[in-house]
């Protein structure tokens, strides 16, 4: 096993939907959206924006994209104009999920870009 | 005649109402072009609107974009390039009105212009809920009448067919009310290609192109993770669409623009605001996103096939905008030593005071930041130790105006009544701004009725 960053495997884009969040991440290959699939559950995405995320995480699969797309429920402050936050329509959250740290397979391929 | 080779390239020069005005400009002058889209709303912008047009009967429509055609349209007319814009806001013909001035102080002659309107129903809620449709809040259930008197606009998203007609009666230039943005781009592939109203396949794709194009430049390689792979940011070229009848298209920039076409950043906008991929729901067609099939095309070129789609609803989706309360947002510079823990006691500082003076917020209602010590990524990314300065930002929301207006005085005031090292008030005292929600509803497509007006200067 080795310690990697999800951004070793995969780059991503955030935005906004309403109060929820939209994450997509996306795989560089096809072992990085494998791995990709089974780590990022619902709740392991939830865990990792617990500071941010106060409500449920949805997640969707695209697989000719290599491709999931999360949505963070009530993540936003209020969303729209109801938010006073910073960061009031998610753009920050995709680089977030980048920094997700885990254990991977010895084999599973980096990309240093 | 129509040929299967046709090409047809369509681009996308204002992601939002504040990009660039060089992305249409140089769109224009920098290589071929057959329509150039340009979008302007958004939720808040139409209230904004509706309230510009309650004063003033001129108003209500995006002065951007008539600002925009003065620098663009000679060059648009001699290359031939047609124009579709959603910059009618809430008063299309008051935009007409100003292009056609337009037109005439650039001396040019025989442009149509055409509006597609029907999309407002802010004066017809009561008529609507009189027929028993609830418009009930699709995200809560809760129905309309609770926010009834509150609300500040109400318009429905039209697809592309209303503009695919007002091109067929030979508009030059577009002025749309509220259409869904990817109808920009479908609208004129409609128009050239012949598509009928069940080819769902080439409206799915149609539509998937104008999702990609939406947001500008962020398909050529803004916003995109490897930004350091991305030459010319400043020149970054806009995306061009170059469709054909299939419905197959590829998306491309000019030669000699700056950013990047790759599958990577053609994927990453792809992903960006999405819902369900499998029903991305249009006016006109439900589109299948994890059919989408990019190839290399050459450099800085995608293709992009395979698109399935299938018939639409019955709906059209609404978006209605209402008066929910007020905020204000200031914000001071501490510099350190000790910055963090000195702007974490200014904010204490300032809620006392208004305590004091028997003003207090729900904890739900109170923003404090100390931007500097990781915001963005709380709980994700580490936080330096002793950032050497912070900004505070601070802020409230309240339903009562005063309040929220009081709030704002206790801001400046730390500059000589707190601890040392607190800077940066030039934003002043802040004062409450509404606070506009949004609440998305669905209609039946029976109540909308789309018009096409077209006029020639």
């Amino acid at each position: 096993m080795k310690r990697i960053r999800l951004k070793d495997i995969a780059y991503a884009r955030s935005g906004d939907k309403g109060d929820a969040s939209n994450v997509g991440i996306v795989a560089y290959d096809d072992a990085g959206y494998a791995f990709l699939k089974s780590l990022l559950t619902p709740e392991r995405v939830k865990s990792h924006f617990k500071e941010i995320c106060n409500g449920d995480v949805e997640r969707y699969e695209i697989p000719n994209l290599r491709a999931l797309n999360f949505i963070l429920h009530d993540a936003l402050g209020g969303g729209g104009s109801e938010s006073l936050k910073t960061d009031a329509q998610g753009k920050t959250h995709g680089l977030g999920l980048l920094y997700l740290e885990a254990d991977a397979p010895d084999d599973l391929p980096l990309h240093e870009r | 005649m129509m040929t299967d080779d046709k090409k047809i390239y369509i681009a996308n020069g204002q992601g939002f109402w504040g990009d660039s005005i060089l992305g249409p400009i140089r769109l224009i002058r920098e290589g071929k072009l057959d329509y150039l889209t340009l979008d302007y709303l958004a939720e808040v912008t139409m209230s904004i609107m509706q309230k510009l047009k309650a004063r003033n009967p001129n108003a209500g429509y995006a002065t951007d974009f008539v600002r925009m055609l003065e620098r663009i349209l000679p060059e648009a007319k001699t290359k031939g390039v047609k124009i579709i814009s959603s910059a009618g806001g809430v008063n299309a013909e008051a935009c007409l009105k100003a292009t056609g001035e337009v037109i005439r102080k650039l001396g040019l002659t025989d442009v149509k212009v055409a509006t597609v309107t029907g999309d407002d129903i802010f004066f017809d809620i009561d008529a609507i809920l009189g027929k028993n449709e609830s418009l009930k809040n699709m995200d809560t259930g809760e129905p309309l009448s609770t926010i009834r008197d509150s609300i500040t606009s109400a318009n429905a998203y039209l697809g592309a067919f209303p503009i695919a007609q007002a091109l067929s009666q030979g508009a030059d230039i577009v002025i749309c009310g509220r259409v869904t943005d990817p109808s920009l781009v479908l609208g004129p592939m409609i128009h050239e290609f012949g598509w009928g109203a069940e080819e769902f396949d080439k409206l799915a794709a149609g539509t998937v192109a104008g999702h990609i194009v939406e947001c500008g430049a962020q398909c050529t390689g803004a916003n995109y993770t490897n930004w350091h792979e991305i030459d010319d940011f400043a020149m970054i070229g806009y995306p061009v669409i170059e469709a054909s009848a299939s419905g197959e298209f590829t998306v491309t920039k000019h030669a000699n623009t700056g950013g990047k076409i790759s599958i990577e950043t053609i994927a990453s906008q792809l992903v960006y605001e999405m819902g369900d991929p499998e029903n991305y729901i249009t006016p006109d067609v439900i589109a299948d996103f994890t059919t989408i099939q990019l190839d290399n095309d050459g450099e800085n070129r995608v293709k992009v096939s395979g698109i399935k789609g299938k018939s639409a609803t019955p709906f059209l989706k609404v978006s209605i905008s209402y008066l929910s309360g007020y905020k204000a947002l200031g914000q001071l510079t501490i510099a350190g030593p000790d910055a963090a823990e000195k702007a974490a006691l200014c904010a204490e500082i300032i809620w006392k005071r208004l305590e004091y003076d028997g003003v207090t917020f729900p904890e739900e209602n109170k923003l404090v930041e100390l931007v500097g010590t990781n915001v963005c990524h709380a709980g994700i990314a580490e936080a330096p130790q002793q950032p050497a300065e912070v900004v505070l930002r601070i802020g409230v929301k309240d339903s009562d105006k005063a309040k929220v207006d009081r709030f704002g005085m206790e801001i400046v005031p730390l500059v000589t009544s707190g601890p040392p090292g607190v800077t940066g008030f030039a934003g002043g005292r802040p004062k409450a701004t509404e606070i506009v929600s949004y609440w998305p509803a669905l209609i039946p497509k029976s109540f909308i009725q789309p018009k096409i007006v077209v006029e020639t200067f």
